[in-house]
């Protein structure tokens, strides 16, 4: 048993951590993640220059390094930070790619180097959260496949370069089985984006796609294969998300402390009153706790049942943990904690959003009992 | 970073299941499974076994019969040692009096006490709190009053753990009333059939008989009994509740606890099909088991800086806090997954060769009475709301 970092990995989070904190003061990054575009080119150009997102791919995938402990803390760091940079697209796209064999290298590639921004589209209106329900159709026609249909809130969808989409071959719109995995060109004709920002900042897109025509080898994953490559895909979501829940906690009470500290009413600190001591007390219990979950689930062992239930364990506990965080932090500091001026506005609402990425609480739950019962 | 035990855990895992499978009474194991409680005989048996083995007072110092373990490996043994359902280490005088006789105490005393502790003559309880003296331990009112080679001690003690097995125990003593009241206290070991020493029964809630109150009226005790200087004994007071507490969490007890409510809900039925099939009772499994694995998780990042040199300080209580709010999670559970059969009361029973009358299943015989027992555990060893003031104290700096 060692919870160590190791040589590696502590420079990793060097890296991360210095370059954060020189050139991303949380104003600039209110500038960035709610601008036009969501994210900064330069940022993320400069960013991928350091070996970032190839931090999140093994060596065999074009990167350097890609465990799950690495991955947690390259999340975490951007956590902490709140930058809203397309790495949850890089990460996940790259996972697709790789997984379609030789014949993606070259965008794998472009994806782990950072010259191309990926995105995935799973989520439909009425799928809410669950992977096999996909309506979005796929034709197979003599040159390859015709896809219809439409994709919810495809985090900076807008920006993309890759678009990795579920869509499906047979069957009916909830089975597991019947579905395809495609990788697609985001200026493939057909496919039309209407572009968002989202309420934490960054950006998302709807995405209609008509008639889009694909070739034999967009396609990734099919039958089985497909539905499995779906959950992998979610799975590296849930843990990426679950790090960058954690590294905003943390952030919040650094700084929900201090303000305890600093804010006088009554003559003291407020953080001499013991009803906000015993709360403060009882969200870093729970914060410790969601770091062992994000541990837990860094470790990827490869009985797939554990590596599954470890996932959804951690987006449980980061999606219960993380509301009540961002909610005690912004009643704990009061009237200026729901100011856009305060910092902790915005860690509160990246926080409660990354709930709706990839499963609520509700949705883990009831996954972590059905796969309790296998 | 490896969450797995190494090679050389898991050899040493495998010796400690080797040993529990050889000597502990599988009477005994069936007895405490079924939420029986150990006689003192059968106490003293294991604690015997285990002495024999020399694992049973394995966290000393090792030139004072320790086994020279790390935390992982004391970590390990707890674990084992639940899941088989063997008799917990009765703490007062392995676990709380030894470590504060070898830091504090004469060479006289440690080469008197701690063999009596290693081979079982003594049996210790511990007094410290008092009826106003609760959470707020520095109010102790028990006092001892220096006449030529004696004190003489008057005063109560309350909620004194087995002290009716009990031949000594290590009290708190007012030897001063001026000044800071943690400057007054001193730290006495005292001889339970010593004339003038009274102990009732405290019944508690399920029922059982665990605690007492303990009364001292003009008790002599040698002055050679004071550990340390006195009035110091504040300092030893405070240092017997920090040591020894990475297994404060109860890891191992829990584990125990959800197999059992596991397995107790797959067999109970409800409308035909499991308990465990119900989505409602499914998740609050589902809930305290994420909980429990999350804590798994902390205990040994706890003891893993430890093991790097660091004191377990107010990480302790965050580990009390949470680890007492699982286990409790999990007899409520228990309580709830036996339906109406959690109502019988039968005391008595321990489960071997019951001959009551048919009541409903065997597990259910006990799960109300532990649940209720264990509401102790967020009271007792400094409440929980003590444990928060600590943590808001020494870790947040508020």
């Amino acid at each position: 048993m060692d919870f160590k970092l190791t040589e590696d990995r502590r420079m990793l989070e060097d890296t991360i951590s210095r370059f954060l904190a020189d050139k991303y003061s949380i104003s600039k990054r209110n500038d960035i993640a709610y601008s036009e575009t969501g994210h900064s080119a330069q940022i993320w150009a400069e960013m991928a220059e350091l070996g970032i997102v190839a931090a999140l791919f093994t060596e065999i995938e074009g990167g350097f390094v890609g465990q799950g402990f690495d991955i947690a803390l390259v999340f975490e760091a951007l956590g902490r930070a709140l930058c809203p940079e397309p790495f949850l697209g890089a990460l996940l796209t790259g996972k697709a790619l790789a997984a379609g064999g030789a014949e993606h290298a070259d965008w794998l590639n472009s994806i782990v180097s950072g010259e191309k921004i990926g995105a995935v589209a799973f989520e439909e209106d009425q799928s809410h959260y669950q992977l096999q329900h996909v309506a979005t159709s796929a034709t197979k026609t003599a040159s390859g496949y015709l896809i219809n249909g439409n994709k919810a809130v495809v985090t900076h969808v807008e920006a993309a370069d890759i678009i990795i989409i579920s869509a499906r071959l047979s069957g009916n719109v909830d089975d597991q089985s019947g579905l395809g995995i495609f990788a697609v060109a985001a200026d493939i004709a057909g496919l039309e984006i209407q572009d968002y920002a989202n309420v934490e900042g960054g950006r998302s897109g709807q995405l209609t796609l008509t008639n889009v025509a694909l070739p034999p080898e967009a396609l990734l994953a099919e039958g089985d294969a497909a539905f499995e490559l779906l959950e992998t895909i979610a799975g590296y979501a849930h843990l990426a998300l679950s790090a960058e829940a954690l590294g905003i906690m943390e952030v919040l009470k650094f700084s929900t402390i201090e303000f305890l500290n600093l804010r006088q009413q009554f003559g003291v600190p407020i953080g001499k009153f013991q009803a906000l001591q015993h709360r403060m007390v009882e969200l870093v219990l729970d914060i410790e706790q969601a770091r062992s979950a994000v541990i837990n689930a860094s470790t990827l062992p490869c009985d797939k049942i554990d590596r599954a239930k470890r996932l959804s364990a951690a987006k449980l506990t980061v999606s219960a943990t993380g509301t009540k965080v961002a909610e005690e932090a912004i009643q704990m500091h009061g009237g200026i904690g729901m100011t856009w001026e305060m910092p902790v506005s915005h860690f509160a609402k990246r926080l409660v959003m990354i709930e709706h990425l990839f499963g609520d609480e509700d949705y883990h739950l009831a996954r972590y009992i059905e796969l309790s019962k296998v | 970073m490896d969450l797995n035990f190494s090679d050389e855990e898991e050899a040493f895992r495998a010796e400690v299941q080797s040993f529990i499978k050889q000597k502990l009474p599988a009477e005994l194991a069936a007895k405490l499974k079924l939420g029986g409680a150990p006689s003192k005989a059968e106490l003293e048996q294991w604690h015997s076994l285990l002495n024999e083995r020399g694992w049973l007072v394995h966290h000393w110092p090792q030139e004072y019969g320790g086994a020279g373990w790390s935390p992982v490996q004391a970590f390990i043994f707890d674990l084992e040692c639940r899941l088989a359902y063997a008799p917990a280490i009765v703490p007062f005088g392995v676990s709380m009096l030894a470590p504060v006789l070898i830091k504090y105490g004469s060479d006289a005393q440690k080469k008197h006490w701690l063999p009596r502790i290693v081979d079982g003559s003594d049996w210790w309880c511990q007094g410290y709190s008092e009826p106003g003296a609760g959470s707020d331990l520095a109010a102790v009112k028990t006092s001892a009053i220096r006449q030529g080679d004696h004190y003489i001690v008057n005063g109560q003690k309350t909620w004194t753990t087995l002290a009716h097995f009990a031949n000594m125990i290590f009290c708190l003593v007012r030897t001063a009333t001026e000044g800071k009241r943690q400057q007054g206290i001193s730290f006495l070991l005292m001889d339970m059939k010593a004339p003038g020493v009274e102990i009732k029964p405290i019944i508690t809630i399920e029922g059982g008989h665990e605690v007492n109150e303990v009364f001292f009226t003009d008790v002599k005790v040698p002055v050679e009994n004071l550990v340390g200087e006195e009035n110091n004994g504040w300092t030893y007071a405070k240092y017997l509740l920090t040591y020894e507490r990475t297994n404060i969490a109860g890891v191992g007890s829990s584990i125990a606890a959800l197999l059992a409510l596991k397995q107790a809900a797959k067999q109970r039925k409800i409308n035909g099909r499991p308990l465990s099939d119900d989505p409602y009772f499914a998740a609050r499994i589902a809930r305290v088991e994420i909980d429990l694995e999350n804590m798994k998780t902390t205990n040994l990042r706890v003891l893993a800086d430890v093991a790097a040199g660091a004191a377990p300080g107010a990480e302790s209580s965050l580990l009390k806090i949470k680890g007492t709010e699982i286990r409790q999670q999990l007899t409520s559970l228990m309580r709830r997954a036996m339906g109406a059969h959690a109502i019988p009361y039968f005391p008595e029973a321990d489960g071997i060769g019951f001959n009551g009358p048919n009541v409903g299943p065997q597990n259910a015989l006990h799960a109300a009475e532990e649940y209720f027992n264990f509401r102790k555990l967020s009271i007792f060893g400094g409440s929980n709301e003590i444990q928060k003031n600590i943590v808001a104290k020494m870790m947040l700096g508020l």
